[in-house]
């Protein structure tokens, strides 16, 4: 058994977190597997801590202006526009 | 019937005179095509047509290819099998009761059915090799930061590279050769392989070459996949080539690690997907967060839900440290193994899937045993390094892949070595 359960009610939490709506029928479901994974993720519980060497380097250009998407290409995919703007859910 | 390797079918032509001239190649539906529908498998982009190209597609024009669709694929990449697709399973071509492997399994079983000459695929943990060994064709994962992932819908992106399939090594190196170089849209890709010349290395000369096999990713394959693969070592060695195993303690924590990475990485990267300026809307009204929530359900099938919420978990207050902090840890940890590993060979060699391909179905009700069958390629994206997944016999008349893994950077290397499984 996993030390972090996992219960219904956290996976309806997540899903809210992440908004993404559950039916009930798939709480129940990830509830379940969510278990199984978690428990075993809990395997890097036994990595040691290692020294974490990162050879990065920041990749830099000169700050220009080109050419980017035009409004219309960049509307072009949005279900529903207004005026040249995304247009998004109606609040009330 | 068909195999549904691709889910748009539509012919681009290139007038380019160039290396690819006269060349068919399918696309993976993840890699955005200007004015051709891209869907990464997803209802949620059902109808999403990008306005720009992948730099992978303007240099597959560029090189004279003609593109012939998009090829079926896991959705969002998120898969072994190819089966989580919204647009239904691609079967094996080798045998249509099995799975081509995953996620792009379109692109594999389009170039083992001679629907396309060759094609791309995207390899978060293994999304190239294992369709490319499923389905008896050469796929490569190249070295983080040698192909452009500009226009490559994001999936996880400190995992992921594009990169080739094809029925040769030469042909994929040759691929290979068009698409590698950097980019100046994707600040991680570097000035190797900008002349690169990978296509020449595909001589077949192992002559003296050492091949580490790590037991770890060798112990608990399936028997007849064993068997296939020490039968393909032995054969190297008799071109000239000596391994010897190897032990690498941290490969045993590489698919806990890659999964907490990649579902957290993929948690951030899909919380764009809202319905508003692409993808489904479902037309819902009200609070925003219930709407995009209500929207989300219904473009998103069961895997993705899955992971974008273990990776919201993982990544949530008072979890973090104990997964994503450790996972990166374990990541450190197996870059390091891989780095003393090639102070004493070449290449390193394992099954680049420890089963045959699964039937159709067979693995869809658990998600674990599914992740666990990456143990062997999900290592080397950890490492950031190079793989390549080569044909070397058969199980019961079904394919076998032998992959071989080389240090950052050593394409040239891993497909002479490939080269020489040909022979």
């Amino acid at each position: 058994m996993s030390d972090t359960p996992v219960d219904a009610d956290e996976v309806r939490h997540v899903a809210e977190l992440a908004r993404v709506d559950l039916d009930e029928d798939e709480v129940e479901e990830f509830t379940t597997q969510f278990a199984d994974i978690l428990e075993y993720f809990d395997a890097l519980d036994e990595v040691p801590e290692v020294n974490r060497e990162d050879e990065l380097v920041n990749v830099m250009r000169p700050d220009e202006v080109r050419d980017g998407l035009t409004q219309e290409e960049a509307l072009s995919n949005a279900a529903e526009t207004e005026d040249g703007f995304f247009k998004g859910p109606r609040v009330s | 019937m068909s195999l549904n390797a691709f889910i748009t079918k539509e012919t681009l032509e290139s007038d380019d005179d160039g290396p690819l001239a006269g060349k068919s190649i399918a696309v993976k539906d993840n890699i955005s095509t200007e004015g051709l529908r891209t869907t990464c498998g997803s209802a949620m982009l059902e109808e999403y047509v990008p306005p720009y190209d992948a730099t992978v597609v303007e240099r597959l024009k560029d090189a004279g290819a003609t593109i012939v669709g998009k090829a079926n694929m896991d959705e969002f990449g998120m898969g072994t099998t190819t089966e989580t697709s919204a647009f239904g399973a691609t079967k094996n071509p080798v045998d249509e009761t099995r799975v081509p492997g995953g996620s792009s399994g379109g692109s594999a079983a389009a170039v083992a059915a001679g629907e396309a000459d060759l094609a791309l695929g995207s390899d978060t943990g293994g999304s190239i090799r294992c369709p490319a060994a499923f389905c008896g064709v050469v796929g490569i994962k190249p070295t983080y930061g040698l192909v452009s992932r500009y226009g490559l819908i994001a999936y996880a992106n400190s995992l992921e590279q594009i990169g080739p399939i094809a029925p040769t090594v030469e042909g994929a190196a040759a691929l290979l050769d068009v698409i590698a170089g950097p980019d100046d849209r994707d600040g991680t890709t570097h000035d190797e392989g900008a002349d690169s010349d990978y296509a020449s290395a595909a001589d077949g000369d192992v002559e003296g070459l050492t091949i580490g096999v790590p037991t770890e990713l060798v112990e608990g394959a399936d028997e007849g996949v064993e068997e296939a693969f020490w039968d393909a070592l032995d054969e190297l060695e008799a071109q000239g080539a000596e391994y010897h195993e190897v032990s690498m303690p941290s490969i045993e924590k590489a698919v806990a690690a890659y999964y907490v990475i990649a579902m957290s990485e993929a948690s951030s990267n899909l919380a764009r997907f809202d319905g508003v300026r692409y993808g489904k809307s479902g037309g819902y009204e009200g609070n925003w967060n219930d709407a995009f929530a209500r929207a989300r359900e219904e473009g998103f099938g069961s895997e993705v839900k899955r992971r974008i919420l273990l990776g919201t978990y993982a990544l949530s207050a008072g979890y973090h440290d104990k997964y994503y902090a450790k996972a990166q840890d374990a990541r450190a940890w197996v870059k390091q193994d891989f780095d003393s590993a090639f102070e004493d060979v070449d290449v390193l060699a394992s099954p680049t899937m420890p089963v045959p391909p699964f039937e159709l179905g067979e693995s869809l009700d658990d998600p674990l045993q599914m992740y666990l069958a990456d143990a062997n390629t999900v290592p080397v994206n950890l490492a950031n390094l190079p793989a390549i997944s080569v044909p070397a016999g058969e199980t019961e008349g079904l394919p076998v892949g032998l992959q071989l893994i080389g240090p950052k950077f050593g394409e040239e290397t891993i497909v002479r070595a490939a080269s020489a499984v040909e022979n």
